[in-house]
């Protein structure tokens, strides 16, 4: 493999979600420069809104809404909560596609990122959109407007109680994770800041269709004293005295060095970032561009060291080998199975990363998967129960995971190409690691009959070796 | 054989359970099959918030009975433990228990700040974290990392479920889970992968996916170790469903030779917002049939004394039921402990106070990071404090 496409391949993975079986032919003969500039470019538009889930109170004003809710009969309300956790898988569906078929990977991938950021759960499928769109929207964006937006999106001020906190009857959920995970940090607070902050952020509340709802009556208008800083605050203020702080863009540029170049933070490296990114006003594409431009992303080091979560090793199977999959539930089945449900994170600090995912069943249950894609082998899964989401019920067995490869598609990739380079072509598209397995134990297993067969029965071995858990 | 097994043994508490005496000495006509000390715990989890107040009854209290007019068990159908407390009528097995001194009730265990979410409450009692803190590893993982540093087998702590719980995460070592110890090993025996660990551990050199082939060597040998181990012991007969098939593997492997001191098994769903006296008492049944089988079985093979099951869910429920002859989430909560082991038992401490309610729910007395303390410091004899985090003290049922 050449040191171009090996670098390309690197940005592909960590800037998205690996590369796709139709662009191994210019990953090949692109310079590494001509492919970033349109690796990054894909991701400049504006995205769409997505409206998966359509308000099933179109038309109506939000008194109208709240009076219909709190007259509706049992059966409504069950009616209700069906169509909320439909809108959920929809949401899920149609976002896993997104990461497999977008073209703006970087994008896709920062919401990904995001996400697990802005860690946040809700039963209401109007509101979990609202907030998709939100980290769509900015995810490339500015920090500043991401914070603000998400702070007061239905979502996030329901999952972190937001609209419990009243004046004199304070609720410090929001205040906490704010200042902890969101923005500064730990260590750069007092429980003061977090007493008085959470005093800032009364009133805020959010209705049933996801706006964002200012009670002025539950506010408390006194002065609070925040990170040294005295004033009459609001729930705004609190936000802007947070970006204000330099710790924000430490701590966020931080996390995003471990999730797109290494676990191990160069130390010098982040400082020097984060106070670009500072002094860019919190601009995230800006950030971006300069680590994937860098030298450094690059090095050894960085490459083909990280375990891949369950969403990236799904996602990118599913973008370097086309198929399709029978059961749309299918990629919610692997989530839950390997307990990375899109919209449902552990909890507020998101999901753990690296070796973490890995014990001795999610590893078996990994490199087992690409057999069960392709031959539907006999392998039924219970994943664990989410009461949260159940509401009681039993939990079923995952089936239905057997996928229709596109096959002709994926040797099309690969025309063109010598017999005698293929097997050295398969392994470069697919693996990032510095090492590979033996190549006598790939020839052993592989089935050489046939130029067809020799691409398809090598591509399963690789992706069925410890090393493809990797990019 | 039996001086390899010795010789890696270090001593420590979970490693000591590799000294059973092996199983061919038994035919030299010891008394006992396992010598005593060789402590094992099961954990049994209940998921999705048992209703501890329709489990431990208070039918001499007034409010109880106010509270749920509709589902409130009267007292004559309670299964009778003292004069203040009956037990659901279908767990009659564990009111036998309780008579003979084999069961410990704890009431009103809980935490600060407590979480209405089931994830994140879950997430709490298995990271052992306080409601403010996010762990990503789990108490019997840490656990796991203290004692287990050169264990040969990673099969100190087992899970009966297809996926491996939190509780059993550590920073650098795993539970084990598996449902079925034969279909484990029969996925795991893949000509594949067998070329791939032996090529690699014939290169030596450093590679990036060594963890990966370090944790699949693991589990090959674990698994197959496991299947040996629950061949070899037929046991008694248990119920055939599910929660039945798991307490059977637990005490098949528990009889024989293998080095687990840690089993966890859970049943569910308890989150009984609906219509919850036929939805808890189908679940009690089962309880209640796996648990009688379970261990008869263990008395008979003498091995009670030395097995401590601990019963948990993720937070009881509030004190009034609901509009839908159900409850919703609500706080603190008793837990079980059955053992031939128990130092106390019974009734070990007083009932749920329901005069003191917090927003009408019951307001916890007992941190269960001080329960989980007493079952490491005194049956599984390891320092707690590193592995909780804190220090808690621990209570003196065991």
């Amino acid at each position: 493999m050449t040191d171009s496409q090996i670098n390309i391949q690197h940005l592909c993975w960590r800037a998205g979600f690996g590369p796709a079986a139709a662009e191994l032919r210019p990953i090949r003969k692109s310079s590494l420069k001509e492919f970033r500039s349109r690796f990054l470019m894909a991701s400049r538009e504006a995205p769409l809104e997505i409206e998966v889930v359509k308000n099933p109170f179109e038309g109506m004003t939000i008194q109208e809404v709240s009076k219909k809710l709190k007259q509706a009969t049992e059966e409504e309300r069950k009616s209700l909560r069906t169509f909320h956790q439909n809108g959920i898988k929809s949401l899920n569906q149609f976002w896993i596609q997104e990461m497999i078929n977008s073209k703006a990977q970087l994008r896709e991938k920062m919401v990904f990122f995001w996400h697990d950021h802005f860690s946040c759960r809700s039963g209401n499928s109007l509101h979990l959109q609202k907030y998709l769109n939100i980290l769509r929207k900015h995810a490339l964006g500015k920090f500043s407007d991401l914070l603000m937006e998400v702070s007061k999106s239905a979502a996030m001020i329901n999952y972190l109680n937001a609209n419990q906190n009243r004046k004199n009857q304070p609720n410090e959920n929001f205040a906490r994770e704010v200042m902890e995970l969101f923005t500064v940090g730990k260590g750069q607070y007092s429980e003061v800041d977090i007493k008085e902050a959470a005093r800032a952020l009364t009133g805020w509340n959010a209705n049933y269709i996801g706006e964002f709802v200012f009670n002025p009556g539950q506010h408390d208008t006194g002065s609070k004293k925040i990170l040294g800083q005295s004033g009459e605050f609001n729930g705004d203020d609190v936000l802007t005295i947070l970006l204000n702080q330099r710790g924000t863009a430490q701590h966020i540029t931080e996390k995003i060095y471990r999730f797109f170049v290494n676990e191990q933070p160069d130390e010098k490296i982040v400082t020097r970032l984060s106070k670009e990114f500072y002094e860019s006003g919190y601009d995230i594409g800006q950030l971006l561009q300069t680590i994937f431009s860098s030298d450094w992303f690059y090095k050894t080091e960085n490459i083909g060291n990280r375990i891949k979560s369950p969403i990236e090793l799904w996602v990118g199977i599913n973008r370097q080998l086309p198929m399709q999959f029978g059961n749309p539930d299918a990629a919610l089945g692997f989530q839950r199975i390997m307990g990375q449900v899109l919209f449902n994170p552990p909890n507020v600090a998101g999901w753990p990363s690296g070796n973490a995912w890995i014990d001795s069943s999610s590893l078996m249950y990994r490199l087992q998967l690409p057999k069960i894609l392709s031959a539907g082998t006999d392998f039924t899964v219970l994943p664990k129960a989410d009461d949260d989401t159940q509401m009681g019920k039993a939990v079923k067995p995952i089936k239905g995971l057997t996928a229709t490869i596109r096959w002709p598609l994926y040797f099309q990739t690969y025309s063109g190409i010598d017999l005698k380079d293929l097997p050295e072509t398969i392994n470069s598209f697919l693996l990032q690691t510095l090492s590979t397995p033996s190549e006598a134990v790939l020839k052993k297993h592989s089935k050489e009959v046939s130029r067809e067969a020799m691409i398809s029965s090598r591509t399963l071995l690789l992706m069925q070796c410890p090393e493809y858990q990797y990019c | 054989m039996l001086i390899k097994r010795r010789s890696f043994i270090k001593g420590s508490g979970l490693a000591t359970a590799s000294l059973l005496m092996p199983r061919f000495l038994h035919a030299f006509g010891t008394e006992e099959k396992v010598p005593p000390g060789n402590k094992v715990l099961v954990v049994l989890q209940l998921s999705g918030g048992n209703d501890g107040l329709n489990t431990i009854i208070p039918y001499r209290n007034d409010i109880y009975y106010k509270s749920r007019p509709v589902i409130g068990i009267a007292k004559e159908k309670a299964i009778r433990l003292t004069d203040e407390a009956g037990m659901h009528p279908s767990l009659d097995y564990l009111g036998h228990l309780f008579q003979e001194g084999e069961l410990g009730v704890l009431n009103n265990v809980g935490y600060p700040e407590p979480d209405r979410s089931h994830f994140r409450s879950m997430d709490i009692w298995h990271s052992a974290s306080g409601s403010k803190a996010y762990w990503q590893t789990g108490w019997l993982g840490r656990l796991l990392d203290e004692q287990c540093k050169n264990c040969e087998h990673s099969t100190q702590a087992v899970e009966i479920d297809d996926m491996l719980s939190l509780a059993l995460k550590g920073n650098n070592r795993n539970g084990f889970a598996f449902k079925d110890p034969r279909r484990l090993y029969q996925a795991s025996r893949s000509p594949l992968l067998d070329d791939l660990l032996n090529a690699h551990d014939r290169e030596h050199a450093e590679h990036t996916a060594s963890y990966l082939y370090k944790t699949l060597a693991d589990t090959k040998k674990s698994t197959s170790y496991i299947f040996e181990q629950s061949r070899q012991v037929a046991t008694g007969v248990y119920p055939s469903h599910e929660f039945g098939r798991n307490l059977k593997t637990v005490a098949s492997l528990i009889l024989s030779d293998i080095n687990t001191k840690v089993y966890y098994v859970s049943i569910g769903s308890f989150d009984t917002h609906v219509g919850q006296d036929v939805q808890q008492t189908r679940l009690f049944k089962q309880i209640n049939e796996g648990l009688k089988a379970f261990v008869e079985d263990l008395k008979k093979n003498n091995r009670f004394e030395d097995v401590l099951v601990m019963s948990f869910s993720e937070f009881g429920r509030r004190v009034a039921q609901n509009a839908s002859k159900g409850t919703d989430h609500g706080t603190a909560n008793n837990m079980f402990f059955i053992s031939g082991g128990l130092k106390q038992q019974g009734i070990l401490n007083e009932l749920d106070d329901l005069t003191s309610l917090r927003a009408g729910d019951l307001q916890y007395k007992i941190d269960f990071r001080r329960v989980y303390a007493t079952v490491l410091e005194r049956w599984l004899n390891v320092k707690a404090e590193r592995i909780l985090g804190a220090a808690f003290e621990p209570l003196g049922f065991i």
